[in-house]
């Protein structure tokens, strides 16, 4: 037999093959165990999430019915002469994709680690830091004319979030210090760094009303115009598009330079593509500094686009970054899979939170809910490739069997 | 390899580089103890005496080769020489207020859920099992720990239903790591955000959104009949609650079991080298079911300690705000051993016991303070001070052969 032996497909003599060709079976169910894996966690997670809904008294249904009408997915649905749903829906749809905008860029900085073969726990801290800049050169600079001004806010403090991740990347690369523990220790430090700097008597804190600890809000010239709703209201800006950018950014660099060929190489096996000529260690910190850099960009689009100011109780409360992981894992690190991901969980958290109709389901037990299904969600992520392993041996244990028969 | 474990049972003289260095650190220690009440020199000049005398012990033991100790010498001399002479400065009113018999107590206190779950978090890190997982067990530790308490009416109850839950969800945990084989890390931190959801809705549900019912059954203070009176030491230990003197008898209890037992031994064999420990017999994944069980056990006892210890009963959602991260903090830079994580955990408390009392000098700065840990363990990784070493099969699943 020619044929090399660590394709057990190619084992099978082309003349056993059933009519519907058991080989092109296989390969589609394969391909689409890729996505299928996915979609079964999040129902899985839901079911079980419902499971514990339904245990303590309330009804699953009517729960996740108000948190779609929550997230304004209905919007999707209106009917045009229903102007009564149109006008909540909307506005909730805006919301939802206000925060999907965020955890875009926050997964995409912790898939685009993971790429590389580091696990970024610290989008939390590279994105509260994006926030302390962009709040900072928003409110420094009033009066600059607005174009530069928004331009240097984005680029700040998307070059201040890359710093941040750069740390870690530069103490993996020069001593080895594993990127887990150095991004669980830059998270707090920039969780406090910020406490500090927006608490009481903090530099950035606000020059008009001492007793409380709040930034200062960020000048008109650096605000990110509006193109859905009211931007009293909290309409949607255009980070939303940057975002969605970020996500043909993020599959360009990864798929069509060489970048990041060497970065996906070293994710592969550094061993093999230190063996091939590339760099480890500098992939080691570019890609912890790009990834830093994604999470930085989250938190200028957050105060330029509609925060505008940020106090300590919002760093201690706040968690968007930590919300990136369960996204990338679910979006399996793809362009694609994080945009969908990030939609289901801004869908989730918005409705499950401030969209909720507190008569539909109490938004205390929803908002609790969406960090249970989230957990859920990571857990079983975590074991898809026993799934994906079962469902290879079960695969080969068939592949045997026919060998056998033949 | 041998080299190394030679180098540490070589036993200790007195001018060995390796007492030196020690002798160098209590001096730092002791430049800032002298300007603080109770004794409160007023002179530069002690301060800066020892301060020096550590930091000459510490170069010395670094030219000797003992580099990480002696470097610690002397940054313990730097710190107390510069502290001290701060205090001697400072009016001895406020020294009064911040540097107390308390304080002590207060750093007993804060240092307490840290050993917990520090020590938790080694036993299952020694059987080769990462535990990021370690501030999710300690909050349903609080939790449940809590609920128990008021629906068994005493607080035993709510300590043994705390362990309870600790351990199941510390068995999930184990049974990703060790059977499927999961990323440790991922189900860590799976853990955390369950934990976070199933406390937060059930305390939600339970207790709809109200604060639990004032005077349940906590665990009591232990007051210690003679102690009490005396000066100084009476504020400080006279009066600690139960959990804290559990957590320090946990200290060398863990650290007998882990280094002079036959089950220490092979939790640690299946830390470095489980294939080797498979090979004579060992069973690798029973040991670190348990060991993971345990450290859940030990996190949630942690959390009950906020929740029905020194919280005096009460629960708010995510009650632990990152003390199992502190924790995980407390046990790196305590290099995986019993006394190190101790020991972190101990300066991890008195950092936070002083952010609280520091206000009466600068209010803003009090808040940088509490970055400290995660910025001496980021220094503590990174091998400035020395390499931290974790076990060599840490987080690395297992497979039969």
């Amino acid at each position: 037999m020619t044929t090399p032996r660590e394709d057990p497909v190619a084992l099978i003599p082309p003349e056993d093959e059933p009519a519907e060709s058991f080989a092109v079976r296989l390969g589609v169910a394969q391909r689409a165990a890729g996505a299928a894996v996915p979609f079964a966690t999040a129902l899985i997670a839901f079911a079980m999430g419902g499971l514990v809904v339904l245990a303590t008294g309330h009804n699953p249904w009517t729960a996740y019915k108000g948190i779609f009408d929550g997230a304004g997915l209905n919007w999707l649905f209106h009917v045009p002469w229903d102007t009564n749903t149109i006008h909540l829906s909307a506005y909730n749809l805006s919301q939802t994709l206000l925060i999907t905008t965020t955890l875009i860029l926050t997964g995409l900085a912790v898939a685009f680690a993971f790429r590389c073969g580091l696990f970024n726990i610290g989008g939390q801290g590279q994105y509260i830091v994006g926030i302390v800049v962009a709040n900072w050169i928003g409110v420094s600079l009033a009066g600059w004319p607005t174009l530069p001004h928004i331009l240097l806010g984005i680029v700040g403090a998307t070059l201040a979030g890359g710093l941040w991740a750069g740390i870690a990347g530069f103490l993996k690369a020069t001593t080895g210090a594993h990127e887990v523990i150095s991004t669980i220790m830059l998270n707090w430090i920039a969780i406090w760094g910020a406490s500090y700097l927006f608490g009481q008597n903090g530099p950035l804190q606000n020059t008009q009303d001492r007793a409380s600890p709040v930034s200062a809000q960020v000048a008109q010239s650096a605000r990110l115009p509006v193109f859905w709703g009211s931007s009293v209201l909290q309409g949607l800006d255009i980070g939303f598009f940057i975002a969605l950018a970020m996500l043909v950014v993020f599959y360009v660099i990864l798929n069509r330079t060489t970048l990041g060929y060497e970065v996906r190489a070293v994710g592969f096996n550094p061993d093999a593509a230190a063996y091939g000529g590339i760099n480890v260690k500098k992939n080691f910190v570019v890609a912890m500094a790009i990834s830093g850099g994604f999470a930085g960009l989250a938190g200028a689009l957050d105060m330029l686009g509609y925060l505008f100011q940020f106090g300590e109780l919002d760093v201690q409360a706040t968690q968007i970054g930590f919300l990136g992981i369960a996204v990338a894992l679910l979006g399996r690190n793809t362009a694609i899979g994080t945009g969908l991901a990030a939609f289901l969980f801004g869908g989730l958290l918005y409705g499950t939170t401030r969209g909720l109709n507190p008569n539909v389901f109490d938004p205390s037990l929803a908002g609790n809910l969406t960090s249970m299904i989230q957990g859920l969600i990571v857990l079983f992520v975590g074991a898809d490739v026993v799934i994906l392993y079962l469902w290879n041996a079960r695969r080969k244990v068939r592949l045997r069997a026919q060998r056998g028969a033949a | 390899m041998t080299n190394h474990v030679a180098r540490f049972e070589r036993p200790l003289s007195a001018f060995s580089p390796r007492s030196v260095a020690i002798g160098g650190i209590v001096a730092g220690v002791i430049a800032f103890w002298v300007a603080i009440p109770p004794f409160t020199a007023r002179s530069v000049l002690f301060p800066v005496l020892l301060g020096v005398l550590a930091i000459a012990g510490g170069i010395w033991a670094v030219s000797r080769g003992r580099r990480r100790i002696g470097y610690g010498a002397v940054a313990a001399g730097i710190l107390g020489m510069a502290l001290g002479v701060l205090a001697t400065r400072s009016s001895s009113g406020n020294l009064q207020i911040v540097f107390s018999a308390s304080l002590i107590a207060s750093m007993l206190v804060f240092a307490t859920p840290l050993t917990f779950g520090a020590i938790g978090g080694m036993i299952s890190e020694r059987s080769g099992v990462v535990n990021v997982g370690l501030e999710g067990m300690m909050l349903m530790g609080a939790f449940w720990g809590v609920y128990a308490a008021d629906k068994t009416g005493t607080w035993v109850g709510g300590l043994a239903i705390a362990v309870l839950a600790g351990g199941l969800f510390a068995l999930l945990h184990a049974v990703w790591a060790v059977h499927l084989r999961a990323d440790q890390i991922v189900s860590g931190i799976a853990l955390n955000f369950l934990a976070l959801g199933i406390t937060g809705y059930f305390f939600a549900q339970l207790y709809h959104e109200q604060n639990i019912p004032a005077g349940i059954s906590t665990v009591p203070n232990v007051k210690i009949p003679g102690v009490s009176h005396w000066s100084f030491i009476g504020p400080a230990i006279g009066d600690l609650n139960l959990l804290v003197w559990i957590g320090i008898l946990l200290v060398p209890l863990s650290y007998v079991v882990l280094f002079k037992t036959a089950i220490g031994l092979r939790i640690r064999a299946c830390g470095e080298h489980p294939r080797a420990a498979d090979t004579v017999g060992i069973n690798v994944y029973g040991v670190r079911y348990a060991a993971v069980i345990v450290s859940g056990m030990l996190a949630a006892l942690g959390g009950a300690y906020l929740s029905i210890g020194f919280g005096g009963g009460s629960f708010t959602e995510n009650m632990t705000e990152g003390r199992g991260f502190i924790a995980l903090a407390a046990m790196i830079f305590g290099n995986w051993r019993p006394f190190g994580a101790w020991g972190a955990a101990l300066l991890f408390g008195f950092s936070t016991a002083l952010a609280y009392r520091l206000p009466t000098y600068s209010s803003s700065s009090a808040i940088l303070f509490q970055a400290l840990p995660y910025v001496l363990t980021l220094i503590a990784v990174a091998g400035v001070i020395g390499r931290s070493r974790p076990p060599a099969a840490d987080g690395r699943p297992y497979v039969k052969q």
